[in-house]
């Protein structure tokens, strides 16, 4: 079948999808956006969160078919839709992230990767700099689902941290330097907003 | 049916790329420098060995055996052959060579099962098809016949009259010293005369202990892409912990000579010591020299708790006696681990968990013997702290024991038998460089407990997210008891028992856009835990230059060994270190050949590379490096290695068998709901020697994870075996787990820098130190919290509640 949805912002199409394909797979072998992971494909890690319609979800556990129409964010795209809500949305239209953008290994040739240009969303600066990433198969997730969190309440407790964090298996790090990263985030944001600087 | 994706790609399409990283103001060794591989990871880009792709790319899928033992009497795979969109299904006869196992140290392994399975989840067969539930459908219609056999699940049934031999013709150099053929291996350690020093003792605690079998659940799955050469060779992109000890596993079963097996590291997400064997890698090369095409092979969670070895579940037996002023006299104890079905590293889990049973005690007189069993349950083999693990499960307990019995403060009591530099191991090494361990216990126990009742909120009542049993909302504190617990570790750092332990690092020189910039290319497994940072560190440090390109890791490159042990900071560490050195002194010698004559500094002072430049001990300027390199570059491959060390003595264990030690202690601090058997670990705090801190940003999170790990065994972790037909009971997410962002408490940790004047800047591996003591620490404050004896990991609420 073919299944057509919005990929971080811009219309894509997937043909041929088996019915029983996951959103996870049609996004990583299909599209060639493997940022998301795929550490448990049964609904326990949260290394696979996406953003459908705004709500994380675990992609693996979403039929490719169920998100016909709908709205997907991967981490792919969360730099740019990070900088679009700080904007106040995307009013002329043509923002979103598309697939060769997100495909950077294949638009850039190997060698240039610096990994110091990259234009990054607050709260994947923070895990940089928080040291909240280790061999990073939990990030991507994580990221997902943290910025999401930040979204909703710009300045989370650290029972509220836990909470929407839960969902999310880091086997490396121990999580301490994950609180960390999302309280340097929420922090770093409230400076933005109160006026101070970043 | 459909085709492979459509989607236009390069071939391959993903693979791993250097990471370039300058200009961060924080570079050399002893900062917080930040990962080179950071902005990839965060975005997505990075290329883990299951995203690696090829638009002509096959799926693999391995058939593994649904029984424990068993003669396998015939396979048909007529009907799965025939299934569109198959390519390929292949057995044990198709196998193109003689060689048909591999193995660590001993080849026992068959690539796949012949004759009978020896374990559930062993692979029978694969299989390459155009899409992976194609493959899987495929698998599932070979049809096998087994005639089960009877299991063999402990030293019992093991080494009991008449019992199946789970490898028959045994061949390997440890068949001649074990007892039974069903024991990989043993080792003895005597020293002293413990029955005699017993005498002297004024009390005696025995104890037995149970160590569950743990898993080292790492996120990222066993994969990779096997891409056929047109020379007839293969290459092969795979997460792997040391290419060259695969690559030697490898080529043989291929038929291929080794260069014509060209292994690439991609990304890994974590290891743990659970990809040091084989899973994927000969299975889809295989595939893909049959197929013509390449192939790739990602496990499923439930296939990754079949595709790798697990933490030996330990029985232990132990004795101590102690004086009336408290100081040990001496040990008896016996360790029987179980290995499962095949070696995998059994032998050097044996060496470990012997060598390191007494702790970091000082006790001269000890009896000590352990041995691992060859049996029907799954494979064990390393993990992190391997060995060194379950015996200080058990020597902690005791301590806390003995320590009850003389009426003394548990960690005063530890610290009055402390070793310290200069005390004999058990196997007569000193231990020749510092060993705060009375100070590590000092630390942790001066930390600040946390307030009693954190969950009471001012008025409100109570907070249940902070209570055990969290959301659930099971209880509002009544009967929820506190208690404090204090463990402290020993482990070896490197390969021990005369290994050849070395690691290889090319390191190239030259002037790029008028900017000198160094190059690193090691075979190193960057696994998660930060080499690839702390090698651009290096020769920051050692080269005076900002822009450093770390290589993948491949095998183009001599062997950098494993990244496990603690090692990798060590001995790649210290080979790029070495190598640098010698670019360093071909580069001073190309100014000198230059400029000599203009400066007699260049003769007569010590010259150093600095921000780019050589200038002199006094901090004069020489010359620039991009003056002195111009068109040219120096590069240059050399091994390194660390001092020797010797095997174990077969009968007494005497010997100087290990490098160097690690030691951490940690205190927890427990809230147990009595009622309902559930445990909230409040915090767990860790005090670490690291010799010197490379990084010390990743040092804290090594030891916040490495005391994560150790918490997970202590309350949840365990793969469930059937003790009557040897099958896991729950390979997945779903019932094996791993501590949450829930589970785990804030781990306060502080870092102790005492140097150790043998290793590179004084460094001592860190990664495993923490993951032994705090499982102890965890048991000690339940027991503090419950009075309950406790001697089995992990504590399950019917062990507290005694239902
Ligand atoms: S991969 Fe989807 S929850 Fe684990
Ligand atoms: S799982 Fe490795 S960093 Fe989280």
């Amino acid at each position: 079948m073919r299944v057509t949805f919005t990929v971080n912002g811009r219309r894509q199409e997937a043909d041929d999808v088996w019915e029983g394909e996951s959103l996870l797979y049609v996004l990583r072998e299909r599209m060639g956006l493997p940022g998301s992971k795929n550490a448990c494909e049964q609904g326990e890690c949260g290394s696979c969160t996406v953003r459908l319609d705004g709500v994380p979800v675990c992609s693996c556990l979403v039929a490719a078919g169920q998100v016909e129409g709908r709205d997907v964010v991967t981490v792919e795209g969360l730099a740019d839709f990070a900088k679009q809500r700080a904007e106040g949305g995307c009013a002329s239209g043509v923002c979103g992230t598309g697939l060769d953008e997100a495909q950077q290994w294949q638009a850039r040739p190997a060698g240039s990767r610096t990994g110091e240009q990259a234009e990054l969303a607050p709260i994947q600066q923070a895990f940089i700099d928080a040291g909240a990433v280790q061999c990073g198969f939990c990030t991507p997730g994580l990221l997902v689902a943290a910025d999401e969190l930040l979204e909703r309440n710009d300045s989370p407790s650290d029972a509220d941290i836990r909470e929407a964090l839960s969902g999310n298996l880091c086997r490396c790090t121990g999580y301490e330097k994950i609180l960390d990263a999302v309280r340097l985030a929420a922090a770093r944001g409230e400076n933005r907003t109160a006026g101070q600087g970043a | 049916m459909t085709g492979t994706p459509p989607r236009a790609a390069t071939a391959p399409g993903r693979t791993p790329t250097n990471l370039t990283q300058g200009g961060q103001t924080k570079a050399g060794i002893g900062e917080s420098t930040l990962r080179p591989d950071g902005t990839l990871k965060v975005t997505g880009e990075f290329a883990y060995s299951s995203d690696m792709w090829h638009e002509d790319m096959l799926w693999g899928f391995t058939l593994r055996s649904t029984v424990a033992h068993a003669e396998i009497r015939s396979i048909d795979t007529a009907e799965a052959l025939a299934t569109p969109g198959v390519y390929s299904v292949l057995t044990y006869d198709d196998l193109p060579t003689d060689v048909k196992n591999y193995g660590l140290e001993i080849q026992d392994t068959p690539v796949l099962a012949h004759g009978k399975v020896r374990h559930h989840g062993e692979p029978v067969a694969l299989v390459a098809a155009d899409h992976p539930e194609t493959a899987r459908r495929a698998a599932a219609k070979i049809k096998i016949d087994y005639a089960e056999l009877p299991v063999v699940t402990d030293e019992a049934s093991a080494t009991a009259e008449g019992a199946p031999l789970i490898h028959e013709n045994r061949t390997d150099h440890h068949i001649g010293h074990v007892p039974h053929p069903n024991i990989v291996h043993r080792q003895p350690i005597i020293r002293g005369d413990a029955d005699e020093a017993a005498k002297k003792a004024d009390v005696i605690v025995s104890g037995e202990y149970v160590f569950g079998m743990q898993d080292q659940a790492f996120l990222g799955p066993e994969s990779g892409l096997a891409v056929p050469g047109e020379d007839g060779g293969v290459d092969l992109y795979v997460a792997t912990q040391w290419l060259h000890s695969d690559l030697r596993q490898i080529a043989p079963v291929l038929g291929l000579p080794e260069e014509k097996v060209r292994m690439t590291l991609s990304g890994v997400g974590g290891a743990f010591g659970g990809r040091e064997d084989l899973s994927m890698q000969i299975h889809a090369c295989l595939l893909a020299l049959r197929t013509g095409k390449p192939v790739k092979i990602v496990y499923n969670r439930f296939e990754s708790f079949f595709g790798h070895v697990h933490r030996h579940p330990a029985k232990l037996w132990y004795e101590h006696g102690a004086t009336k002023d408290g100081k040990l006299t001496h040990l008896k104890c016996r360790i029987v681990l179980d290995g499962g079905a095949y070696a995998s590293a059994s032998p050097a889990v044996v060496g470990n968990a012997s060598s390191l049973a007494v702790g970091p005690y000082a006790v001269e007189d000890v009896d000590i013997e352990a041995i691992a069993l060859y049996s029907n349950n799954p494979p064990c083999g390393a993990m992190r702290g391997f060995g060194a693990v379950q015996a200080c499960f058990a020597y902690e307990a005791q301590m806390d024991k003995v320590a009850k019995k003389l009426g003394m403060d548990p960690v005063e009591f530890r610290q009055l038998n402390a070793m310290e530099q200069g005390t004999l191991m058990p196997t007569g090494q000193p231990v020749d460089s510092p060993a705060p361990v009375a100070e590590l216990l000092r630390r942790v126990k001066a930390m600040p407990l946390p307030p009693e009742q954190q969950w009471l909120t001012a008025g409100a009542g109570a907070d249940v997210r902070a209570l055990p049993g969290g959301l659930s909302n099971t209880t509002h504190g009544e009967g929820v008891v506190r208690g404090v617990g204090y463990a402290v570790g020993i482990k070896n750092v490197g390969f021990s028992e005369g290994f050849d332990d070395y690691s290889t690092a090319r390191v190239r020189m030259e002037v790029v856009g008028g900017e000198p910039v160094a190059t690193v290319h090691t075979a190193m497994a960057e696994v998660g835990q930060g080499g690839v940072t702390v090698h651009a560190q290096i020769a920051r440090t050692e080269l005076g230059v900002q822009q450093v390109t770390i290589q993948p890791a491949d095998t183009q490159v001599g062997s950098a060994g494993s990244t496990s042990a603690s090692r990798q900071t060590y001995v790649t560490g210290g080979a790029v270190k070495n190598t640098c050195e010698h670019v360093r002194e071909q580069v001073l010698e190309l100014g000198r050949r230059k400029f000599g004559t203009y400066h007699p500094a260049w003769a007569t002072a010590e010259l150093l590379l600095e921000g780019g430049k050589v200038v002199t001990d006094g901090g004069e300027v020489l010359a620039t490096l991009a003056d002195v390199l111009e068109d040219a570059a120096v590069d240059l491959e050399l091994e390194w290695r660390h001092r020797p060390t010797e095997p174990f003595d077969l009968r007494t264990g005497q010997g100087n068998g290990h490098v160097q030690y690690s030691f951490a202690a940690h205190r927890a601090v427990v809230e147990v709901d009595t009622e309902l058997g559930l445990v909230k670990v409040i915090e767990l705090a860790c005090a670490q020697d690291v010799g010197k801190a490379l990084n010390p940003l990743s040092v804290v999170g090594q030891i916040q994870g490495g005391t994560t790990q150790g918490l997970g065994v202590a309350v949840m972790e365990e793969i469930i075996v059937d003790p009557k037909t040897a099958k896991v009971r729950n390979p997945s997410f779903t019932d094996y787990l791993i501590p949450t962002i829930l589970d785990t408490p804030t781990i306060p940790v502080d870092v102790l820098e005492l140097a150790d004047e043998h290793a590179p800047y004084g460094l001592r591996g860190i990664g495993e130190a923490p993951t032994l003591s705090s499982t102890p620490a965890v048991l000690a404050a339940i027991r503090n919290a419950t009075g309950l004896e406790l001697n089995k990991t992990p504590v399950r609420p019917e062990h507290l509640t005694g239902t």
